[in-house]
């Protein structure tokens, strides 16, 4: 019986991070796409998409939360020097913290500027805050910052991500990327 | 019978006035004339800041009971800067050339207790509608409010024009709520 460590992620986590991966990405172009667009039937749309993108993103972050906590993540490779392992497990809790914060700050920024969230046209969220126009300029600068520490934090997982890959003897990016085991395992 | 000229003058002083007969002068600031709209299926609150008020009511002869009221198009506030700036060019309230809504009633009539119902009709830039609204009159201290809404189709008055012409971002209806405070009759 192999009780040796689980040297990638379930499925159900490799799942969830590529789908939130996805929808971040997609939300993060929308964003920066739809803020300077002249007011038009096509940006109230766009910023709904955005929004109802933000929620689903929000709850299949929460998804995973739920799932790294009840599922271990495969230990990083000993041969990593110990800074290393540290800071890849620190940037990876940041990165969490962030999917769940950019979110949050989304939906109390449109809150606070008078836009009620509405999932798909369907499902109204609560205003947790109410309109005010200060609040609001405020939570937008906060959701900008956000969303440029997380442009930044993916950067430097991605480059360190690929950088494991073609340069350490780790095979790090296989533990995410199925289709990489074979080739990858020594 | 000066005093009902008195209170006439004295409303004309404030921004929403009331040839007062049966109930007294508007109280400008604690009156209100919101709207919602559905953009994309959310509710966004609007509202009218500035509006004239010209009624005379009795609940013991709701028939006599006459409003107009006239709004200030300018005055609105939709929600946000770009969606002032929007609403009211051409496309929309186009105040340029429509500076004003008028509603003039046409009759009132009880509907018992403290409701009654108000039909007349309303123009918006070029388009005159008939419109029927329910209201309650209610005692507050020694004022009286009017409270009332009712919901207006914005195709029917050409509010939204060109690439916002069809409905699916912005709703065809739009609820109107009017909020009018009243003083005591003085007299």
């Amino acid at each position: 019986m192999d009780t040796s460590p689980p040297t990638r992620y379930t499925t159900t986590a490799i799942t969830l991070h590529w789908l939130v991966a996805l929808g971040i990405l997609g939300a993060f172009s929308l964003g920066l796409y739809m803020q300077d667009l002249p007011l038009s039937p096509a940006k109230l749309k766009l910023y709904s998409y955005h929004k109802w993108a933000g929620v689903t993103i929000f709850l299949l972050v929460l998804v995973r939360l739920f799932w790294r906590a009840t599922h271990p993540a495969p230990p990083l490779p000993l041969s990593m020097p110990v800074w290393q392992r540290r800071l890849a497990t620190s940037m990876h809790h940041l990165l969490y913290g962030l999917a769940v914060c950019i979110p949050l700050s989304g939906w109390l920024m449109s809150s606070a500027k008078g836009f009620q969230t509405v999932w798909f046209g369907v499902l109204p969220l609560p205003d947790l805050v109410t309109k005010d126009k200060a609040l609001g300029d405020a939570l937008a600068d906060v959701h900008q910052f956000l969303n440029l520490s997380m442009a930044t934090l993916v950067t430097v997982h991605v480059t360190a991500a690929i950088r494991h890959h073609l340069h350490g003897s780790e095979a790090i990016l296989a533990r995410m990327l199925p289709f990489l085991r074979n080739k990858a395992r020594p | 019978m000066t005093r009902p000229i008195l209170a006439v003058l004295a409303g004309c002083l404030l921004t929403a006035s009331v040839s007062a007969a049966e109930v007294g002068a508007i109280l400008a600031d604690k009156s209100k004339l919101t709207f919602v709209s559905k953009q994309m299926g959310v509710p966004v609150d609007g509202e009218f800041r500035k509006f004239t008020v010209n009624m005379n009511f009795d609940p013991a002869k709701p028939d006599a009971g006459r409003a107009q009221i006239d709004i200030d198009m300018a005055s609105v506030d939709a929600g946000a800067a770009e969606t002032n700036e929007e609403v009211t060019s051409k496309n929309w309230f186009n105040v340029k050339q429509f500076p004003k809504a008028t509603f003039v009633s046409s009759s009132v009539k009880a509907l018992g207790g403290n409701r009654f119902e108000v039909a007349g009709k309303l123009t918006i830039r070029d388009k005159t509608r008939d419109v029927v609204a329910p209201f309650t009159m209610t005692p507050q201290g020694p004022n009286t409010l009017f409270e009332g809404v009712f919901t207006l189709r914005r195709g029917d008055f050409g509010i939204g024009q060109g690439v916002w012409a069809d409905f699916d971002t912005v709703a065809n209806e739009v609820q109107i709520r009017f909020r009018l405070l009243t003083a005591a009759k003085k007299g």
